[in-house]
């Protein structure tokens, strides 16, 4: 089956920021090489293409790219279209579109005129993460020398004038998912918007808006050039193309690499990894795809291709393709209740079940990692994250709900034996045992 | 949620320098007619690099600037976290990641060491007013973890001992350098590069239109629609633009048979450079080795070099430095032969032992390395 990458089919040849990451590298690389033949096969042809090679979106979601650039509605006096591009990554574990941004990042800039062009938007505006502050200077030092070489702006030697803006949150993870960034980007607090109406009609200053993660966006040009066939054969059917994979925690040699999708987890790790740390018989459980998704056990995830309907198959999902590894010395309780915390950081405090209820599992699950609780509670924090889910305008509920119900799916016995633990041997000066809440 | 309120201390006034205020005007200038209300997050950011946290004062001259009413300023300020509200380290203020990938590499030791050397909980200020520190929730570092935020640099994969060293240095006024602490290269794994070794990525073999150039109406191929079934393989059949570059025999090939040796881009051999190694018309006692067991070789590639002349493990255990540039340059390997140390693991195999992948392709548990997966 898959057979591993060669480097002639990387997409992204500096992500370690080994080579000149300025456009005379990006030239040498095969950047901006004919971007004015493919503007010239028209919109329909870069849709069409888009559609075919398979690519589905880097950003988690997994939907197909091609059908969101299809989506914007006909052009009308008055009301420009916008390409909105999200490089608020912010998802624990994924450091992807980090490497793009401050070392490949005239990928994103060609990419942002090619896409623009193609959903006829007279402007693209890239919301990079407040904290990347390094990255954004290149970022934006790298739509300068586009300026400069008039590769985008006015008159450009493309022949389709286009604009590109580069601005930054301030440490919101709401503001990845893609309402939030638009208000964000409005100049407000970034609380998600009622969909619908949905951005393609009704986005960035009311005005028809595309919202694509970086690598969807950096990706584009390459296919268009070597063809969607050529995307189309790496990975399993329904999950096409080549990934940058980002494997972070107990991993020999933690990495950021990029691979062809469908590649199954032990090769993944084992090639450019360099296996578990302690052995594959050491591993305990991994998070494949950023902290919003459920961890799988050991045993479940060693021979799944790493793609999105695989990993679903599982009870998980690819999300941005963070990996998160944990061997055998975590505390995998304490792990996901350091996750819960987080989404109690990051809720926006719109919707109430989100509001409260991120706040209420992270408590139970600190007691639990102490095992200061009760074996019934178990149950109960299943119903309630249940409750959270699915109740809440994003998709932030969902992703607080997730990570628990992982927990409790895979490890309950460890987590009944901890409270086990804590039960026959309780701390004199604890707290006493009740539901605070 | 957070709760954030403002400080109770507020200083009199706040106003931009007189090259922030250009600057500021330029950013506003960047939004369509009516929407200079998006420039409000750079601007408050702006307001934090030069008073070090964000001041009333601020939160109101930023809405007078933009027109907006000074509640939205405020809820814009109290929202995002990255605003500080206090003041904080005159000369660093830390911030160290804290979620779960970082802590799995030991964030906690971090957190520890800010506790000893500058205070007790997150933004106060150390004794001497000139560090504060943070647990922040992800930074997006993740491979490099654990790491730290200072200002606008990252400092990442560290230790406690570094982080403390790093302070000191702070403290001491002496330059540090940002990133990896390490010397890793950026998020490579630790010791070097897996991938990205091929030199021909960045001679300029690959660049076949040129910049700004229209391309023939033929070059590009078109996805016919009816033929989108799935594909297995890993490159589909027909022209590729790389592969046209590699037309030009002269720079592609010697860019390949360097990236054998995975020596620096000067060594250039001329093609099929290095020696046969022995290959044989058909295998010994008409049995050949399940090549497969050797980890990298899949159905394709043992076709391919038992069409060659290759079917035991003894052969290729056999081979040299230079039978394995031969192989590697017949077949179009690009040095993974080196690179998954096909003759080390031969050799394993060769003497009858087994491998810890040989096992598991006797088990039937490498989907890859079945007969026929491809078929």
């Amino acid at each position: 089956m898959a057979v591993m990458l060669e480097d002639e089919d990387r997409i992204f040849t500096n992500i370690y920021g080994i080579h000149d990451w300025g456009l005379e590298g990006a030239l040498k690389r095969g950047s901006w090489d004919g971007t004015r033949g493919l503007l010239l096969k028209g919109r329909d042809w870069i849709i069409n293409e888009m559609k075919a090679s398979g690519l589905r979106g880097r950003g988690g979601a997994g939907f197909p790219t091609g059908l969101k650039w299809s989506f914007m509605p006909p052009k009308q006096e008055g009301r420009p279209h916008y390409l909105v591009v999200n490089a608020d990554e912010s998802e624990p574990g994924t450091c992807k579109d980090r490497e793009i941004l401050r070392n490949d990042p005239h990928h994103l800039v060609e990419g942002c005129l090619i896409a623009g062009f193609a959903m006829n938007a007279e402007a693209a505006f890239i919301y990079v993460r407040g904290e990347f502050m390094r990255e954004r200077e290149r970022l934006q030092a790298a739509v300068d020398q586009a300026y400069e070489k008039r590769l985008i702006g006015k008159n450009n030697i493309h022949g389709y004038d286009f604009d590109i803006i580069v601005h930054h949150g301030a440490g919101a993870y709401i503001c990845g998912e893609e309402t939030a960034l638009l208000e964000s980007l409005e100049g407000k607090k970034g609380q998600p918007r009622l969909k619908p109406p949905f951005p393609a009609n009704c986005g960035l200053y009311g005005c028809p808006t595309t919202v694509n993660n970086v690598e969807s966006i950096a990706v584009a040009p390459t296919i268009l050039r070597r063809g969607a066939n050529w995307f189309k054969g790496f990975g399993a059917e329904n999950n096409h193309g080549t990934k940058l994979f980002c494997v972070s925690g107990h991993v020999n040699q933690p990495a950021t690499f990029e691979e062809a999708m469908s590649i199954p987890f032990k090769e993944l790790i084992d090639k450019h990894c360099g296996g578990i740390r302690g052995g594959w018989d050491n591993l305990l459980a991994v998070i494949p795809g950023g902290s919003s998704v459920p961890c799988v056990p050991a045993d479940q995830i060693l021979d799944c291709p790493m793609d999105f309907d695989s990993l679903r198959g599982l009870g998980s999902g690819l999300g941005t393709a963070a990996v998160i590894v944990m061997d055998k010395s975590t505390d995998i309780i304490a792990a996901i209740a350091r996750l819960s915390y987080f989404y109690k950081h990051e809720s926006c405090g719109q919707c109430t079940p989100c509001r409260e209820g991120t706040g209420w599992m992270w408590r139970v699950m600190e007691r639990m990692a102490r095992g200061e609780a009760q074996k019934k509670e178990i149950d109960m924090l299943f119903e309630v994250s249940k409750q959270v889910e699915g109740h809440t305008i994003c998709a932030l509920g969902d992703a607080a709900a997730w990570p628990v119900q992982g927990l409790i799916r895979h490890f309950r016995p460890v987590i009944e034996q901890r409270i086990d633990q804590y039960t026959a041997n309780p701390k004199e000066d604890a707290a006493p045992l009740a539901a605070a809440e | 949620m957070s709760v954030r309120r403002l400080h109770s201390e507020q200083p009199a006034s706040f106003e931009f320098s007189k090259e922030n205020l250009e600057w500021a005007h330029s950013v506003i200038g960047r939004y369509p007619e009516g929407r200079q209300a998006s420039a409000v997050i750079p601007l408050l950011m702006r307001a934090q690099e030069q008073e070090g946290w964000v001041t009333q004062r601020a939160i109101e001259y930023v809405a007078d600037m933009l027109s907006m009413a000074y509640i939205r300023v405020l809820e814009v300020a109290t929202f995002y976290t990255q605003f500080q509200l206090q003041p904080v380290g005159r000369k660093a203020h830390i911030q160290v990641c804290g979620t779960t990938p970082c802590r799995l590499r030991g964030a906690g030791d971090l957190i520890r060491v800010c506790k000893n050397k500058i205070a007790e909980k997150q933004f106060a200020l150390s004794e001497d007013g000139n560090f504060s520190w943070e647990e922040v929730e992800c930074a997006g570092a993740c491979v490099n973890a654990p790491m730290v935020q200072i200002s606008k640099d990252t400092y990442e994969d560290l230790t406690p001992e570094i982080l403390e060293e790093l302070i000191e240095k702070i403290g001491k006024d002496e330059p540090v350098a940002p990133g990896s602490q390490t010397g890793r290269q950026g998020s490579a794994p630790a010791s070097g590069p897996v991938t990205l070794t091929d030199p021909s990525l960045y001679d300029g073999s690959r660049v076949k239109w040129g910049l700004g150039a229209d391309m023939g109406e033929t070059e590009v191929e078109t996805a016919p629609a009816a033929e989108l079934a799935p594909e297995t393989k890993s490159k589909p059949e027909g022209a590729t633009p790389a592969k046209a570059a590699e037309k030009k025999p002269a720079k592609g090939k010697a860019a390949k048979s360097s990236a054998v040796k995975a020596e620096p881009a000067p060594a250039v051999k001329p093609a099929g450079e290095g020696e046969a190694p022995t290959l044989l018309s058909e295998p010994l006692d008409g049995k050949a080795d399940n090549l497969k067991e050797i980890s990298g070789i899949g159905p394709k590639i043992e076709q391919k070099l038992n069409a060659l002349g290759v079917f035991h493990f003894a052969q290729i255990a056999s081979w040299s430095d230079d039978n394995a540039a031969f192989v590697d340059g017949q077949l179009a390997f690009r040095g993974r032969i080196a690179r998954e140390q096909w003759i080390e693991q031969a050799r394993v195999l060769a003497s009858g032992q087994e491998t810890e992948f040989s096992k598991r392709v006797q088990a039937g548990a490498v989907s890859s390395s079945k007969s026929g997966g491809d078929a």
